[in-house]
């Protein structure tokens, strides 16, 4: 795997969360491909959302919280930057609107499925109506809920289910184009039925850009991911293609886990 | 059996508190009934409030009271309302927990200070500021109008940064995800989010302002005339009555009595629709 099939990477990345002796991630050294699905698995508090929140610095809204390491994006123009070293709000904002995130839970705003999913986009500056709209339209036909939605769009986002909410989240990301969508457990709030939806999207989306998801449900990261990572206690045990850590691991933790030994 | 009693005695006083403001209202409709058919709703804009020589007539308006409530209200809510947005703005959002901790606590003792504090407080320190750099002399309708405001605000203060606060964090890391800054999650998340809350904090203080006696008192100047400019002394409704009532005598009586129901709706519909606006948030 050359380094042109990578989008970011972790290197010998620590974590500590602030007030908190113990690091919550050790060295951890991740690449994340172009256009793949990478998993994140792992036994819940071993440090999966720590780690997914780093790469988009979501963490720097609160203080004291102590890293080092490094986390690399490979950017279009072929440059590499060190998100970590990253200072100023407007340097946020753009890594922000690359990297994009999708919460546990449903996020809507107060505000219409319209103005949701326009939101980002009005955030960016984009001012023409007319492209806003088919920004909009765009987005929300890549998640899939263009139909459920399209004649109620200035009605308020909270009316809508669960399932359909999480997938105007991803219009939302989508609708900024960003070249990263981080997931944090998408659909652990969900019915198995609305997970179908949302994980045959995920699929579909790796078309345009790349993914990492963590999740806690093994068959989730089996069925959608092409790499897996596998973190217990702060520390990154394996990293393979998915089909060899789930058939064939080379640690013996992994294998434990993978098999419902523990976790 | 201790069932059914305090079954019996909650039913009692959920009643009684019921009946009180059915019997409030009763009482100040029949005792203002003499000014009611004497002087009608013209009582609302005449500004006459004279009593006869023989002390038993007269002709009696609320309109000086009626505006220089409604005056000295509306400075007080146009200073104290962007104010307490700004402060519990800055307690949920901007400041430091070292900050912030300690700034709460100020502000909820300061709404704990009994109103006559600040009435004379503003009187003998306020007062001659306002005097010196923007005019009159001291007590007016600004005077009254800027201490109702500090009094007022922090309870404002307070109200809306609790209600700010219960904005989900992730709703708020939600928004810096898709690349806002903070001014914009404050604008298009947290505001929206605790609108309620907020709406519902400044019709109450409003409610309060309106019915303020005793600081507004020290400082409004209690006189019966017309203010022709915000810094002139005029008289509100509750210092009229809190003046006025040892000497007060039929007709007199009756039409401060006409004010006191004036005052009584107002608050009532005040209060019932920042009641309904904290409902609202709670349900959603
Ligand atoms: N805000 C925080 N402050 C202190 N410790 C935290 C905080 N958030 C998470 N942790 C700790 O960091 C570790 C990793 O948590 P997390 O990344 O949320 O795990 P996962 O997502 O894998 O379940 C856990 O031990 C957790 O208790
Ligand atoms: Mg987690």
């Amino acid at each position: 795997m050359s380094k042109k099939d990578l989008v970011m990477e972790v290197k010998d990345f620590s974590f500590t969360y602030a007030g908190v002796d113990k690091p919550s991630l050790n060295k951890i050294n991740l690449p994340i491909e172009k256009n793949k699905i990478t998993a994140m698995i792992g036994p819940s508090g071993c440090g999966k959302s720590t780690l997914l929140r780093a790469m988009n610095r979501i963490h720097d809204l609160y203080t004291g919280n102590r890293y080092e390491g490094e986390i690399n994006l490979y950017k279009e123009d072929d440059s590499i930057q060190n998100i970590l070293k990253l200072k100023k709000e407007n340097d946020f904002i753009q890594l922000r609107q690359e990297v994009g995130m999708i919460f546990p839970k449903p996020t809507p705003f107060p505000m219409s499925i319209f103005d949701n999913v326009a939101y980002g986009l009005k955030l960016s500056g984009l001012k023409d109506k007319a492209e806003i709209e088919h920004r909009v339209e765009t987005a929300l036909k890549g998640a899939s809920i263009w139909n459920e939605t399209k004649d109620r769009l200035k009605k308020s986002a909270l009316g809508l289910s669960g399932g359909q909410q999480q997938r105007i989240c991803i219009a939302r990301a989508v609708a900024l184009k960003p070249r990263v969508l981080l997931f944090d457990e998408p659909t652990s709030a969900l019915d198995p039925i609305s997970t179908g939806a949302i994980e045959e999207l995920i699929s579909e989306l790796k078309k345009e850009l790349s993914i990492v998801i963590v999740t806690h449900n093994m068959q989730q990261a089996s069925r959608l991911s092409d790499s897996t990572a596998f973190m217990y206690l702060g520390d990154l045990i394996e990293y393979d293609k998915t089909d060899t850590i789930f058939l064939n691991p080379s640690e013996k933790l992994t294998e434990d886990y993978i098999t419902g030994r523990f976790g | 059996m201790g069932g059914t009693f305090f079954k019996n005695f909650s039913f009692f006083s959920a009643t009684l508190s019921f009946f009180l403001l059915i019997g409030i209202f009763s009482i100040l409709f029949s005792y203002a009934q003499d000014a009611l058919h004497e002087f009608g709703f013209d009582f609302l804009f005449n500004e006459v409030w004279e009593a006869d020589e023989d002390d038993e007539g007269g002709i009696f308006g609320g309109f000086i009271p009626i505006i220089g409530t409604l005056l000295s209200t509306l400075i007080a809510m146009i200073i104290a309302t962007p104010l307490a947005m700004g402060i519990a703005i800055f307690l949920t959002e901007i400041a430091s927990s070292k900050i912030a901790k300690p700034v709460s606590i100020a502000i909820e003792l300061l709404a704990a200070i009994p109103s006559i504090i600040y009435g004379m407080w503003g009187l003998f320190y306020f007062a001659p500021i306002v005097q010196e750099y923007i005019g009159g002399n001291g007590v007016g309708l600004l005077t009254a109008g800027i201490v109702l405001a500090i009094m007022i605000l922090p309870f404002m203060a307070a109200i809306s940064r609790d209600a700010m606060q219960t904005t989900p964090a992730v709703l708020k890391e939600s928004a810096y995800a898709m690349g806002a800054t903070k001014f914009e999650v404050i604008k298009d998340v947290i505001m929206p989010y605790a609108k309620g809350g907020i709406i519902g904090s400044v019709i109450l203080a409003l409610g309060r302002a309106l019915g303020e006696t005793m600081a507004v008192a020290f400082l409004i100047g209690s006189v019966m005339s017309i203010p022709s400019s915000i810094t002139d002394p005029s008289t509100s409704i509750p210092v009229l009555l809190a003046n006025n009532f040892a000497e007060a005598q039929d007709l007199e009586m009756s039409a401060m009595y006409y004010l006191a129901l004036i005052l009584f709706i107002v608050s009532l519909v005040i209060i019932s629709i920042a009641k309904f606006y904290f409902l609202r948030t709670k349900v959603k």
